[in-house]
């Protein structure tokens, strides 16, 4: 490379600057290629087989008719499968029992994987998986969730996330305030189904375990299968390059090890691709929640108590736990402060993260009844939230990192004209819809993780980064360009950024909003280090220089402080009480989120979130068929999200808000975008018809059962 | 996959002829129904028979004024189409208040007649079905019914039809032509679908292998007044939860005609006569709209999950008469 007479005129400011996703022509032409249609030489297709019933056992698997089939090459079950290791803890703890893939007789709930049957074609081999007759013993099995089981409990949490949290005296504080609002909210079985389902391919390559799979963290994958088939960690490559969307949904599921210990046995690659039917029990959800909030204030709204209980189910077989009550931890302070999640263990599937896990069904109830009680105290809804903002956490004590959600609530209000709000429900008419607004605030945690990059000056010029970084349709990897470039000091177009292999190292997978800031960190660190190394001078060799980076040691010391995104949500419906239908009409949502690495991607990423969120208020719900167990029309025409005629206009911004103890000042934007949209809107339908709908989703039949509540005269209002 | 064969056929007595060959023979439209549900194992024929090139893309009016609307028509040309805009605009609603463009692109008036319910319980080949594995069960009666049947429904079967071309048509007497290999043949829609009763998987009065060939429209003057509302549970590409197509001719405040039809309420579009005859010569107020609902309804018979689609079609059913008696009453005045 000539070296221009001017020299090197430092390059600074690509983050904070809109820039497209550097795939997105390849990924609209077709030209990118997902984990479900690579090609491979030799390539076999495993389909799974799942149970049928809820509970019971395998009595017998009927495999030689099948393996008579056309192409059937082989057909994995309990009675055939080889042993998988069982006895280790991963980074998430021990280890989801639907990994143990045909290691046992038991079935513990519809759609549990019993059988793989591999063939020649994708064709043959569902074919034959669909004909493989399965025997069972049933058992009797409880699908049914609901507040108040007898059976929920409260888990055993750890020092990072307490079950339950309390402070002061409940009963006392609540008893002397003069406004109490206590109220019972629910929450449905809500999916995660990305565009793309769960698929991955896997074959053996000189000793070496290979997955081309599609996934939210590829060295999790291959640390995850190295334990299961007890192997080498070096023996193990993951690779992710294009995922069509996670939202927690793609971590290590059944699919990648019925790939693999297919491939194992018939020294050929095989694939495995879930159906969209096995992604409602295979790949994880979100659980259905019951929730009592109770909150106790003095006539001017400031509280005295709070207390935020939730329930949600699990399988019997794997803990999780929706932390529904943690977000009254960061968001307001009372005298007496109560939060308890509880659990049922019930034969249903094994919920897991699904977008903003906790926050997204526990802002709903929390700021609902925020809004009940701003109601009751006859003040303003955001006045309200003004009122009892906290200067330091309300359990912690510790000071907030930053807490910017009043200025999200003042620019919001300003933009969406919330000051000229006549605050009196049922009131306002156009036609046949009665119309309404209403706010809610948001925030979820802003976590950092450990994570190592290497960064190379190549001897051409450019630059590459290598992360085991995931873009799971975000533009992670545009990002971390961006972050790379003004790092290196040079424009974005001489960096090259390599992700999603496991073979790059160490670094957190894209989840808990918390992966562009953990990848930033470790890219900025080797950048750093790559240029004081250039800078001693001397030439690039034709390998080039690399330096690496391991974020762990910087990250311990980080000082506590109470580190969240916050937001401030705002919605307008229109609600026509004579048939039940409810339209979003305009919602803005106003984040401060740590500085905005690119804000093309990330405008998208916040407007995704809000979107979602109103799919939950309003159409989002799996109903599980307590005969069988199963989720009652389990595909995307029977489990209904919003469509493109049921987004209205909507809008998203940012206030100034960097995180000074970030090299990059990020915070994470992946998940804040959801929270409190649902509260938004139910809170915008009471204002419309003067009825609290505080089970999700507000569908048709609940507004026509509602009708204006106490407001019957509402019906007739005009103006 | 289970294998199967394809033919093409280019004329009536082909098409005949071809299904007459296999006794698993399904005749394939649009295929945006048929197709899913062999994708999904409900429907494993082992012969399609490709209609969509048949010589029945036409819609005519005859010298009797009779609309004919030929079988192979597709969704978004029969909602387009001048005529139907213009003598029945609640057609041209429905259709269009149905699926995708895209869908609509494909989907023909043959098929949209013959599509089998959206009942989950159907769709899911694990679970029993009396419509699909005859004498299997109803898990519905028991389990998820939101949307399923408040009229004309039994215990063998609460599966709605969930047409929305079809209440239009209910509403104004079309009548469903088909070809057999013994002759042509027609029966009203009226009772081209049959009562469920202990026997849902027999679902039409059209003979064996016959072919639909198309639907006429007789004249109703009544019809240039319509309208087409559907509920649904998200704005766009959802089957109704309860819709209503209506007609009203109000002539000094009198009822002198009325066409009530209503959707997603039984295995059929449900023609409401009972509704109509409430309302003919009687006042065209919002009391006397809400007592003909009633009159229809008393027939209705909820499960414990779909009462509210009682509130709901009577709700509509006012909502949509209303509009209209206004809008007559508009017209009415502006024309003296």
């Amino acid at each position: 490379m000539t070296t221009t007479t001017t020299g090197t005129v430092p390059v600074i400011g690509a983050v904070g600057t809109a820039h497209t996703r550097i795939e997105g022509r390849d990924k609209v032409t077709g030209a990118a290629r997902y984990a479900g249609e690579i090609p491979f030489a030799e390539l076999a297709h495993g389909w799974l087989v799942v149970s049928t019933i809820a509970r019971g056992r395998i009595r017998s698997i009927d495999a030689a008719p099948v393996l008579a089939m056309p192409g059937v090459l082989t057909v994995l079950h309990h009675g055939n499968a080889q042993p998988l290791e069982s006895d280790y803890v991963g980074p998430m703890g021990t280890p989801d029992p639907a990994l143990q893939l045909f290691q046992h007789d038991r079935v513990p709930y519809a759609g549990w994987p019993v059988a793989l049957v591999v063939a020649e074609t994708s064709e043959q081999a569902r074919e034959a998986a669909e004909s493989l007759t399965v025997a069972y013993d049933e058992e009797p099995h409880d699908v049914a969730f609901a507040a108040g089981h007898p059976e929920a409990y409260v888990p055993a949490g750890n020092p990072r996330a307490e079950a339950e949290q309390e402070k002061g005296d409940l009963a006392a504080e609540l008893a002397a305030s003069a406004v109490v609002v206590d109220s019972e909210y629910s929450t449905p079985e809500e999916h995660h189904h990305p565009m793309e389902p769960h698929a991955a391919a896997a074959y053996w390559d000189s000793g070496r375990l290979e997955v081309v799979d599609s996934n939210q963290g590829s060295i999790f994958v291959a640390q995850e299968l190295a334990r299961l088939f007890s192997l080498d960690q070096s023996a193990v490559r993951v690779r992710s390059e294009h995922i069509g969307g996670g939202f927690g949904s793609k971590g290590t599921r059944p699919h990648q090890v019925a790939a693999a210990m297919a491939a194992t046995i018939l020294h050929r690659p095989v694939r495995v691709v879930m159906t969209r039917r096995q992604m409602f029990s295979l790949a994880g959800y979100r659980s259905p929640t019951a929730q009592r909030v109770r909150l106790g204030a003095d006539p001017d709204g400031r509280l005295r108590a709070l207390d935020h209980q939730g329930l949600n189910q699990t399988s019997t077989v794997h803990e999780f736990v929706e932390r529904s009550a943690d977000v009254a931890r960061a968001m307001y302070d009372a005298d007496a402060h109560h939060t308890v999640n509880r659990v049922v263990r019930l034969d249903v599937p094994t919920p897991t993260w699904m977008r903003a896990p906790g926050e997204a069904p526990g802002s709903y109830a929390l700021e609902c009844a925020l809004d009940e009680l701003a109601e009751k105290c006859d003040i303003d809804p955001i006045a309200l939230r003004a009122r009892n903002e906290p200067t330091v956490g309300p359990i912690s004590g510790l000071p907030y990192s930053s807490h910017r959600l009043l200025a999200c609530f003042e620019e919001g209000a300003r933009r969406f004209g919330w000051g000229d709000r006549d605050p009196r429900p049922g009131v306002r008419r156009e036609g046949r819809w009665l119309l309404g607004t209403g706010t809610a605030a948001a925030s979820f945690p802003t976590l950092v993780a450990p994570s190592t990059a290497a960064v190379t000056a190549e001897a051409d010029g450019s630059y590459t980064v290598r992360i085991t970084a995931a873009d799971i349709g975000t533009g992670a990897r545009t990002a971390l360009a961006l972050v790379a470039a003004d790092a290196l000091e040079v424009t974005p177009d001489r960096v090259t950024v390599l992700i999603g292999d496991s073979d790059f190292g160490q670094a957190i997978l894209a989840g808990g909003s918390m992966g562009t800031r953990s990848w930033s960190w470790a890219v900025t660190l080797a950048a750093r280090s790559l240029r004081e190394q250039l800078a001693l001078g001397g030439t690039v060799p034709p390998e080039g220089i690399t330096a690496r980076s391991d974020t762990a040691e910087a990250l311990g010391t980080l000082p506590p402080r109470e580190r969240h995104a916050f937001g401030a949500q705002f919605a307008e419906v229109a609600v026509d009480i004579a048939t039940g239908e409810v339209r979003v009409r305009r919602m803005l949502g106003v984040f401060a989120a740590g500085r905005i690495v690119n804000p093309l991607t990330a405008r998208s990423q916040f407007l995704g979130g809000m979107v979602w969120g109103l799919s939950m208020a309003l159409h989002e719900e799996a109903v599980r068929d307590e005969t069988t167990g199963t989720v009652v029309g389990a595909d995307l025409a029977g489990y209904h999200v919003a469509a493109n005629a049921d987004v209205p206009l909507i809008e998203a911004d940012w206030v100034d808000d960097p995180d000074e103890d970030d090299p990059v000042n990020i915070k994470g934007i992946g998940e804040v975008g959801i929270v409190g949209v649902a509260a938004a809107v139910a809170n915008a339908v009471w204002h419309a018809t003067g009825v609290r709908h505080r089970h999700l989703p507000i569908r048709p039949d609940r507004v026509l059962a509602a009708g204006t509540g106490a407001l019957p005269q509402a019906a007739d209002a005009r103006g | 996959m289970r294998e199967f064969d394809y033919r093409r056929a280019s004329d009536v007595p082909g098409a005949l002829a071809l299904l007459g060959t296999e006794p698993e023979a399904r005749y394939l439209g649009g295929g945006t129904n048929l197709v899913d549900l062999m994708k999904s194992g409900v429907e494993r024929p082992a012969l399609l028979v490709d209609v969509r090139e048949l010589p029945l893309e036409r819609i005519e009016v005859a010298d009797d004024g009779v609309l004919r609307i030929g079988a192979t028509v597709t969704n978004s040309d029969l909602a387009a189409h001048p005529e139907v805009r213009r003598r029945y605009p609640a057609l041209t609603q429905a259709v269009l208040a149905g699926a995708s463009g895209q869908l609509r692109n494909m989907a023909t008036v043959g098929g949209n007649l013959l599509q089998r319910t959206r009942c989950a319980y159907f769709a899911d080949v694990s679970k029993a079905c009396n419509r699909r594995v005859p004498g299997s069960g109803c898990p519905a009666v028991a389990g998820e019914h939101r949307n399923h049947a408040i009229l004309g429904a039994s215990t063998h079967c609460v599966a709605v039809h969930p047409s929305d071309m079809g209440v239009a048509l209910a509403a104004f007497d079309a009548v469903v032509h088909y070809a057999t290999a013994d002759g042509p043949g027609a029966v009203p829609l009226a009772e081209f679908y049959l009562p469920v009763g202990d026997t849902p998987h027999r679902e039409t009065a059209l003979p064996p292998g016959a072919l639909i060939t198309g639907v006429t429209l007789p004249p109703a003057p009544v019809a240039a007044a319509s309208r087409y509302r559907k509920v649904r549970e998200r704005a766009s590409y959802a089957f109704a939860i309860g819709s209503v197509a209506a007609a009203l001719d109000v002539r000094d405040g009198v009822v002198h005609d009325v066409r009530l039809a209503f959707g997603a309420v039984a295995s059929r579009p449900w023609r409401a006569q009972a509704a109509e005859r409430a309302l003919i010569g009687g006042p065209a107020t919002a009391e006397a709209f809400g007592a003909a609902a009633d009159a229809e309804l008393t027939a209705a018979e909820p499960l414990p999950g779909n009462g509210y689609k009682v509130t709901l079609i009577r709700n509509l059913v006012v909502a949509v008469l209303t509009e209209l008696a206004e809008e007559s009453r508009q017209t009415e005045e502006a024309t003296r």
